[in-house]
């Protein structure tokens, strides 16, 4: 577990959606074997039993009455896209479902 | 033919949008068929540094749902992540339950071809819906009104076994779910979705074949069919011999048939996280008694009651049950009135026929069920017959008006007076010789006839029981 | 006197709210000093000079109308890139948030405003907050006052160096690792991380949501009291924002006069090991403020953190798994960076997100995703989280039986710029000290305890258990109290 292939890079790369050319593949496949490898003595270390910490201070999950706030202008929601298409943030066509 | 080789193993994924005022995580509202991307904020929209904030609404309808449900609540849950890119998906994440959802352990109870089945659910968890994306011939548009509305998503075993059990199933929950008050079950408007998990397996067989999801059943009426169509496809790859593979197919209703959905470029990864921005949600137990405190009857208790109470049949009890509002307007009609049945036959009749008319729901009945109770005392003492009755009912679901108000406007009075019968008995009589002489000589049955003559000659408004009496008399004599 | 760019800043909120000084010629001096100066330090990534002079003078209008001066009456801030400003670009030092504005304020901007504080423009960071040197920054690193060919630590570099040069009279900055003490101690000055769940981080950009939390960044512990009691409070926007009364930290900076008879802080012996990393010249520094805290009254005894050694190998996956997850959403469709020319959706995702990270934050994308892949979870984020649990329980231990925690701020003084850039480990390493303060959920100060021969700054740091800020403060004031470090200044820059 202590390193990662070249495609287990590309792999993870894909399910980051992040494109990287040839050479940033081969330095990170270098860089994160290198942490990994680091990062394996937690392996060494006996956890059975320990309650995995999700939370810093422990709390319960604060609830908020069911009463509306203003929403944004749709002008102001779209103000920042990339690509705008009347009232719609604009994607290319999505194929990946369906036909 | 080899139909009955292979058993269908059905399990079904339902995703309900609850009836909440604003959305899951943040406060911005949540409506139907709002402009687009005007039912948003900074937390819907997942901008930088925003964060969600549980609605606690939510959190009630879900429980009455589990209580329902009989699940097992589970006193901490959490809230984790689900990743994957989709311009629906603002964060990149859908905040969702995964290894410690909110409800287990549940079951659903229904009637299938008169014999009850239950099905028992894995889980009922919270989760946030995805925006919408709007296909076009070049490009993808994306409104984020619907995202981060409250959904619960409610999984079942794969312990259905054929098409018709899984639309009871659905028709059930849909039922459930109204009934609560926790969505309006809308599938039209996307408030009940559903996938649907379909494998074969040879009958006898306990392991389960390779399954295929059916993705995308958003129609009621498609929900049967395209499960059909699915057991079909399957029976024809494994009677050839072939392989099921396991894919996700995408329903298409318009063509009546379902297609592999193209397979993305990499396998799914959802890459599960517990969400650091939302601590454990914790139930107490006073929470819980407070919500099962406030759960109502639910339809098979309310049916079983009926059928008890009223003297009902089981049929007519499933009627009167399928809202729970029209039970209530039942009940109320019957309590007011005191003959169940009569009402029942009333409300199926005639009050069903008129909303259906209409596109109407119960809410918006213009009787109310105090008006039908005195409509039909109107009836038992005499002051109207039933046929002049269903014309007042008319009348009432038209201008909302009292009986007592439009009998009085309207003359609709019945006749009781027995000298004006009898003169229009007598006219009868001396009319139809012929007919009377039958009866003399003992064909009773003629009397109909008289009585329809009579009726004809008052305009409906004699009393029958009165006409018959007088009839009797005069053929007797 | 002092001139008005190296008075404290609650002496200028003193000046103000008496109208001996107005917002305006605060506004104005500090402008200039900017204009100045940070050609050469590279601590603003934007100036918002019509929007400081327009605040300003409202600031001046309402005091004329006699209101009520805010605590923080027309003090100049100027606040790290992360802090989500209305109207203001906001860009966390990225490319794919480049021009980004947004349409509201986070909870602690809008505090500040409330408390009357004016704010000069945005600063320097490490891309996301993830760096310790701010040379990750996508724009331009920002160098160290005291020294321009030494970095000034990171992320809150800008901060840091920004306050220390007197461009601004404090900042705040973000602390996921160290990001808030580390680069304190690099340019002298006071900088805490409070409890986490203290300060609303509504509105913060985010970087590992378990870990971030917002805190001062001033050049002297009673400025840091003022700013915290500013924007500390339970926020009904953040889930994790802790619901507690917020207690006077001013007069927790006043009892440090009193001395510190009682106190009792603790001396972890993993903090101090021998060839740990640590400088000889930052340990004799760290150990002097200790020996001062002794003169004010505190005992000083040995505790064990034994957890200690794992804590960075623990936060590189908890930081980079949430942070793979909270940049999820940086894909070019509501907002910032978006690849041209991209034919299909997945092509638009990978190339805007190829082309808007820097190398560090890819870096940590890919470890974090490679950490969370279905059949890694237990054997690494679960594994870390058990860690942390353990490495928690150290400090709840030690809290049994000491008040307070002191260690040294950092291994070393600030190092040159490019030292650590080629070596991602080193870099991390370089907050081996300040780490497990955010693993723990721990409130922690770094104060100045001394200078290098060379003359850079060196940071002594002050742990306290959960919601005892208070108690750093008393401490952080008596050894401010005992010292001059905080009215030395870097020298001018033209
Ligand atoms: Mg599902
Ligand atoms: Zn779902």
């Amino acid at each position: 577990m202590a390193s990662i292939t070249s495609d287990e890079v590309r792999q993870t790369a894909l399910l980051a959606r992040l494109a990287l050319t040839d050479d940033e593949v081969a330095r990170l496949t270098l860089e994160l074997s290198h942490l990994l490898g680091y990062i394996e003595q937690l392996t060494a270390l006996d956890t059975a039993g320990v309650e995995p910490m999700t939370h810093a201070v422990p709390m319960d999950c604060p609830l908020r009455l069911d009463t509306p706030a203003p929403s944004l202008a749709a002008d102001d929601a779209l103000a920042a896209a990339p690509r705008r298409a009347d009232d719609y943030f604009e994607v290319p066509k999505i194929i990946e479902a369906g036909s | 033919m080899t139909a009955t080789k292979w058993e269908a193993v059905i399990g079904l994924e339902c995703h309900v949008q609850l009836a909440t005022e604003t959305k899951a995580f943040s406060a911005s509202a949540s409506i139907y068929g709002a402009p687009p991307n005007s039912c948003t904020d900074p937390t819907v929209l997942g901008l930088p540094g925003a964060l969600p904030v549980v609605n606690r609404r939510q959190i009630e309808l879900a429980l009455t749902l589990g209580l329902a449900t009989g699940s097992t609540l589970r006193r901490r849950s959490r809230f984790s992540r689900k990743h994957y890119f989709y311009p629906d998906l603002p964060k990149g994440y859908q905040i969702s339950q995964f290894d410690e959802p909110l409800c287990e352990h549940g079951t659903v109870e229904f009637v299938v071809d008169g014999v009850p089945r239950s099905v028992r659910l894995t889980r009922i968890h919270l989760e946030e819906d995805a925006g919408k994306n709007l296909h076009r011939a070049k490009r993808s548009l994306v409104d984020l009104n619907r995202a981060g509305v409250p959904l619960v998503e409610i999984v079942s075993e794969p312990e259905l076994r054929s098409a018709e059990e899984a639309g009871e199933y659905m028709r059930t929950l849909r039922q459930l779910v109204r009934w609560l008050g926790i969505s309006d079950g809308n599938m039209e408007e996307g408030s009940l979705r559903c996938d649907a998990n379909v494998s074969l397996r040879p009958v006898g067989a306990t392991t389960l074949g390779t399954k295929a999801e059916l993705k995308n059943i958003n129609s009621f009426k498609f929900v049967e069919r395209a499960i059909e169509h699915e057991i079909a496809r399957q029976t024809a790859i494994l009677d050839a011999g072939g392989r099921v593979v396991q894919e996700s197919r995408l329903w298409d209703a318009d063509a009546g048939t379902s297609h592999a959905m193209r397979s993305k470029e990499e396998a799914h990864d959802y890459r599960y996280l517990p969400d650091p921005d939302l601590p454990p949600l914790v139930i107490d137990e006073e929470w819980i008694d407070r919500a099962r405190a406030a759960l109502p009857e639910l339809p098979t208790a309310r049916r079983q009651r009926l059928v008890a109470e009223y003297g009902l049949t089981v049929a007519d009890a499933r009627v009167l049950t399928e809202e729970r509002a029209l039970a209530d307007w039942f009940e109320a009609a019957a309590r007011a009135h005191g003959d169940g049945k009569r009402v029942s036959n009333w409300v199926q009749s005639e009050l069903l026929r008129e909303l259906n008319r209409d596109a109407r729901t119960i809410d918006a009945c213009p009787i109310r069920p105090e008006a039908l109770a005195a409509l039909l005392r109107l009836i038992d003492d005499g002051t109207i017959s039933g046929k002049i009755a269903k014309e007042v009912f008319t009348k009432m679901y038209a201008s909302g008006d009292a009986p007592g108000v439009i009998v009085e406007r309207e003359g609709l009075v019945q006749v009781t007076d027995t000298s004006a019968i009898e003169t229009a008995a007598r006219a009868a009589i001396d009319a139809n010789p012929k007919q009377a002489e039958q009866y003399r000589a003992g064909k009773t049955q003629m009397i109909g006839f008289f009585v329809g003559q009579v009726m004809k000659a008052t305009g409906g408004k004699a009393n029958p029981a009165a006409v018959n009496e007088v009839l009797a008399r005069l053929l007797g004599a | 006197m002092t001139e008005l760019s190296h008075l404290p800043a609650w002496r200028l909120a003193e000046l103000v709210a008496a109208r001996e000084v107005s917002a305006r010629e605060l506004a104005t001096l500090h402008l200039a000093r900017i204009a100045r100066a940070d050609a050469a330090l590279g601590a603003f990534l934007l100036v918002d000079e019509a929007g400081a002079l327009g605040r300003a003078d409202r600031i001046d209008a309402a005091l004329a109308r006699g209101e009520q001066p805010g605590p923080l009456a027309g003090v100049p801030l100027a606040l790290k890139d992360i802090f989500v400003t209305r109207g203001i670009a906001t860009t966390v030092a990225s490319r794919i948030l480049a021009g980004w504005i947004p349409p509201y304020d986070g909870t602690a901007v809008a505090r500040l405003y409330a408390a009357g504080a004016n704010l000069l423009g945005k600063l320097n960071m490490d891309e996301f907050a993830m760096g310790s040197s701010n040379e990750n920054s996508s724009v331009k690193p920002c160098r160290n006052p005291w020294d321009l060919t030494r970095v000034p630590g990171g992320s809150s570099g800008g901060s840091a160096a920004a306050v220390a040069a007197g461009l601004c009279a404090g900042s705040l900055g973000t602390d996921t690792g160290g990001s808030i003490r580390q680069p304190a101690a690099f340019c002298g000055l006071v900088g805490m991380k409070p409890t986490y769940g203290r300060v609303s981080r509504y509105g913060v950009v985010a970087f590992a949501s378990s870990l971030d939390q917002v805190g001062p960044m001033t050049r002297n512990v009673r400025d840091a009291a003022l700013l915290l009691q500013a924007i500390a409070g339970h926020d009904p926007h953040d889930a994790t924002s802790i619901d507690a009364p917020v207690p006077d930290y001013r007069a927790a900076c006043e009892r440090g006069a009193r001395g510190l008879g009682g106190l009792k802080i603790g001396l972890p012996a993993e903090y101090f090991v021998d060839g740990g990393g640590i400088n000889p010249e930052v340990e004799r520094a760290v150990r002097a403020g200790i020996a001062r805290l002794e003169d004010a009254g505190a005992t000083v005894v040995p505790v064990s953190l034994p957890h200690t050694k794992y804590a960075v190998a623990c936060y590189y996956l908890v930081a980079t798994a949430e942070a793979s997850s909270n940049l999820a959403r940086y894909d070019g469709v509501r907002f910032g960076h978006r690849a041209e020319g991209t034919g299909s959706l997945l092509e638009l995702y990978c190339k805007s997100r190829g082309e808007g990270f820097g190398p560090e934050v890819k870096r940590r994308i890919m470890l974090g995703t490679f950490a969370l892949r279905s059949g890694h979870y237990d054997a690494y984020y679960r594994k870390a989280q058990q860690v942390r649990a353990l490495i928690k329980r150290d400090f709840d231990e030690a809290f049994t039986q000491v008040d307070l925690i002191a260690t040294p701020a950092t291994p070393t003084a600030a190092f040159r710029l490019g030292e650590k850039a080629a070596d991602p480990l080193a870099m991390y390493l370089a907050d081996i000290f300040t780490i497990s303060c955010n693993l723990a959920g721990l409130p922690g100060v770094s104060v100045p305890c001394g200078f290098t021969e060379a003359g850079l700054p060196i940071g002594l740091q002050l742990i306290a258990p959960p919601l005892c800020e208070e108690q750093l403060f008393t401490a952080a004031a008596a050894h401010e109290l005992a010292t001059d470090f905080h009215t030395r200044r870097p020298p001018e820059l033209a």
